[in-house]
């Protein structure tokens, strides 16, 4: 939802980042403001999911020039646990596997984390499993999940809802959702979909990553951005998404060029 | 290797300090003169000191084994002090008596007597350097028949249980280091548990190595006689020397009809630095003889100390039914090498063996799992089960497997499974990404990877085991 006066969340200036020494942003800007559903979209190496992850402060991807403020933080000086910390959230394409790590102890070491960070109550174990069982039915998900190791053995679809339920328990006033609708069938993701929905407030935002308008059929946007060779080449309203499931990427970026 | 990776690794030694306690101490050096001189500062009977000489003798016809995989510098055994005892200042009728100095020495290694004390049910035999200086709940094992003390006072006070018993499991001339201690042991823990007898609490012994450049050669004894039961508690810590200590222990259990023994050691012996420079060569021989129908014996070891660890907790499964098992984590970090593991000996019918061993390598360290599984001739229907995983951390560590098994029976099933596995940058990530910052979650990871073993643990020991796995993984994360 769009509203005047929000307050802003992000604020990305002109940001640029590469991997392994290969640059794959090359000047990105967005505004994030509360209460908004942005989707990025865009084709595959565009630059969409690198985007997220140094947003997050995964160690790999190196931020080379621009700025990011979140929550009137430099994020970029912040170690990725403190911007998790910090209210931001990434629900990723592969969740890794973490065989050993039973997924309720995992879940409760992350949660208590984020709880005392932000200055609130942590749970004991019991408490916490009442907690986390009222959140997996949001997502109909069976609370059998939490003996097992994290991801360890889940399908696509069952990885993706335990991202969701980490969103859920965390309650990021941004969340960054990269693919999370790849992998999942049909019913899949309405279940995951309906989930995220139930947690959008008018103090947070989500930022979905996405290469098709399916899951915007769900979570509907309100910007809809079209990411090409490491830059937003092109913003419009949910509209956009329809069009390009219609017509594809490349009248876009051929647009985007006559423009430059 | 990221820099997050090399800060968690790279944890100083926090137990490095020398007390300052006047030692009685022997000339460097080995020879049948500095065997009669610890015979005769003991007060032992002669047979005990033609046991050394005997060892001894047979010793110098020996070499060092070069099969292990590991490498360090050769010892020269003539620079190495072979007896060295801290003088008590009084008799020591309690706990308050011990010497403040020693006490301190207990607090900075976060093993003070007093929380000991306050542990209930733990009694504890201090071994300072060579000699036992303080026994406690003596009295209270004594109501039930229980004898738990040093060595030295076993010899003086139940010369005919440990002359029946000592080098029946480990012979003298058993390998290089056994004979070595054999020849040269100074001290050491014995226990003795009486038939029918379930041992009132869990026996506890710290041993610690002070005096700069002085061999530790201890020897333990435990027999548990018919129907008896005992858990034994071992913990292992080291001030800091830049010189190299040999580390040459024996430990031999007995347990006969239906006995039970638990041994559980947690080891936390001074590793060297980031360098590979000094630390302990623990060369240890350590083996259990379930030697009556029924019985059963137990080891559990948490390793995460010594430059070099060469052991092998072994059960020789002799009784019909007896079962032997092994839980073992080991932990090497920076140039620290182990080659570790146990042998399971299946002469007797429907003896069952099982091996859990969780190895974990991080630094340039090296980690190696051998152990052996036999089923001889007559060991009908024996079982034995094994599971050998590896745990790397960062790129320069090392994790080798070599199992051996040899078969000399068809009804026996003996299986083993293997694993190797790495903590990632990507887990590591995927934890900061929900607010958990690396070391916690090296330290969660790690904990769900040894939990078989941990298990095994008698609850206090596991509280103590799992914080010194995180102490030495713990760094200064940025």
């Amino acid at each position: 939802m769009i509203r005047e006066r929000a307050p802003t969340l992000l604020e990305v200036r002109d940001l640029s980042a590469s991997v392994a020494g290969v640059a794959i942003l090359k000047g990105v800007s967005l505004t994030v403001r509360a209460g908004e559903v942005h989707a990025i979209m865009g084709p595959n190496g565009s630059g969409k999911s690198t985007f997220a992850k140094a947003l997050v402060g995964h160690p790999a991807y190196q931020v080379t020039s621009g700025a990011a403020v979140f929550g009137g933080a430099n994020l970029l000086e912040l170690p990725a646990e403190e911007r998790a910390r910090a209210w931001l959230f990434l629900g990723f394409q592969y969740p890794v596997e973490i065989p050993g790590v039973a997924n309720a102890q995992f879940l409760r070491l992350a949660y208590n984390t984020v709880q005392a960070a932000r200055g609130k109550d942590e749970l004991d174990p019991l408490e916490f499993d009442d907690f986390v069982r009222e959140k997996m039915k949001l997502l109909d998900m069976d609370p059998a999940f939490l003996d097992r190791s994290v991801n360890e053995g889940f399908s696509g679809g069952e990885k993706k809802r335990n991202e969701i339920l980490q969103m859920a328990l965390l309650e990021p006033r941004l969340a960054f959702l990269d693919e999370t609708d790849s992998g999942l069938d049909i019913d899949a993701l309405r279940v995951v979909a309906n989930g995220i929905n139930r947690l959008i407030t008018p103090d947070n935002a989500i930022v979905l990553v996405t290469h098709y308008q399916r899951m915007l059929n769900y979570v509907v946007p309100d910007y809809v951005h079209v990411m090409d060779g490491g830059r937003i080449i092109k913003t419009g309203r949910k509209d956009l998404a329809l069009e390009l499931e219609h017509r594809g990427y490349d009248w876009v970026a051929a647009e985007a060029t006559l423009a430059a | 290797m990221s820099a997050v990776l090399r800060n968690l690794i790279e944890q100083p030694y926090r137990h490095g300090f020398v007390t300052d306690v006047e030692a009685d101490t022997a000339p460097k050096g080995l020879s049948e003169d500095i065997i009669r001189f610890i015979s005769r500062k003991k007060g032992e009977p002669e047979w005990l000191l033609e046991f050394r000489l005997k060892a001894y003798r047979h010793w110098l016809t020996m070499t060092e084994p070069t099969w292990p995989n590991v490498s360090y510098p050769k010892i020269d055994f003539q620079d190495i002090i072979y007896y060295s005892a801290p003088k008590p200042k009084a008799k020591l009728a309690s706990m308050d008596e011990v010497d403040p100095e020693l006490r301190r020495t207990f607090e900075k290694l976060g093993v003070p007597l007093h929380e000991q004390k306050a542990l209930a049910g733990v009694a504890v035999d201090v071994i300072f350097d060579s000699v036992s200086v303080t026994t406690t709940y003596k009295k209270k094992l004594a109501e039930v028949g229980v004898i738990f003390g040093s060595m030295s006072e076993a010899v003086r006070d139940h010369p005919d249980i440990v002359r029946r018993y000592l080098g029946t499991v480990v012979p003298s001339g058993d390998n290089f280091y056994a004979a070595l201690n054999s020849a040269v042991f100074t001290d050491g823990s014995f226990c003795y548990i009486p038939k029918g007898v379930r041992c009132p609490m869990e026996l506890s012994t710290y041993f610690r190595i002070n005096t700069q450049e002085s061999g530790q050669f201890e020897r333990t004894l435990i027999v548990a006689e018919e129907g008896a039961y005992v858990s034994y508690l071992e913990g292992c810590t080291a001030p800091k020397f830049d010189t190299n200590q040999l580390h040459a222990a024996v430990v031999e259990l007995v347990a006969l009809d239906r006995a039970e023994i638990k041994y559980s050691t947690v080891q936390n012996w001074y590793a060297g630095d980031e360098q590979g420079r000094g630390g302990i060569y623990n060369f240890v021989t350590k083996r259990g003889l379930c030697k009556g129908a029924a019985s059963k014996i137990s080891w559990t070891q948490v390793e995460t100390g010594s430059a070099i660890t060469w052991k092998y907790p072994s059960c020789i499964l002799q009784g019909e039914g007896a079962t032997g098992e092994f839980y073992s984590v080991a932990l090497t970090n920076h140039k620290q090498q182990a080659d570790t593991g146990t042998k399971m000996i299946h002469i007797g019918a429907n003896t069952r063996s099982r091996i859990i061993s969780k190895g974990i390598s991080a630094g340039e360290s090296n980690n190696s799992y051998r152990g052996l599984v036999q089923i001889g001739p007559k060991a009908e229907n024996a079982r034995n089960y094994s599971q050998c995983d590896s745990m790397l951390i960062g790129d320069a560590s090392g994790a080798n497997t070599f199992p051996y098994i040899r078969v000399q029976n068809q009804t026996a099933k003996v299986e083993h499974e293997a694993t190797t596995s790495k903590i990632g940058e990507d887990q590591l990530f995927y934890f900061q990404s929900r607010g958990v910052d690396p070391e916690a979650a090296v330290s969660m990871i790690i904990n769900g990877f040894v939990k078989d073993v941990f298990t095994q643990l008698p609850m206090e020991f596991a509280v103590e085991a799992g914080r010194l796995l995180g102490l030495k993984l713990e760094g200064s994360v940025g």
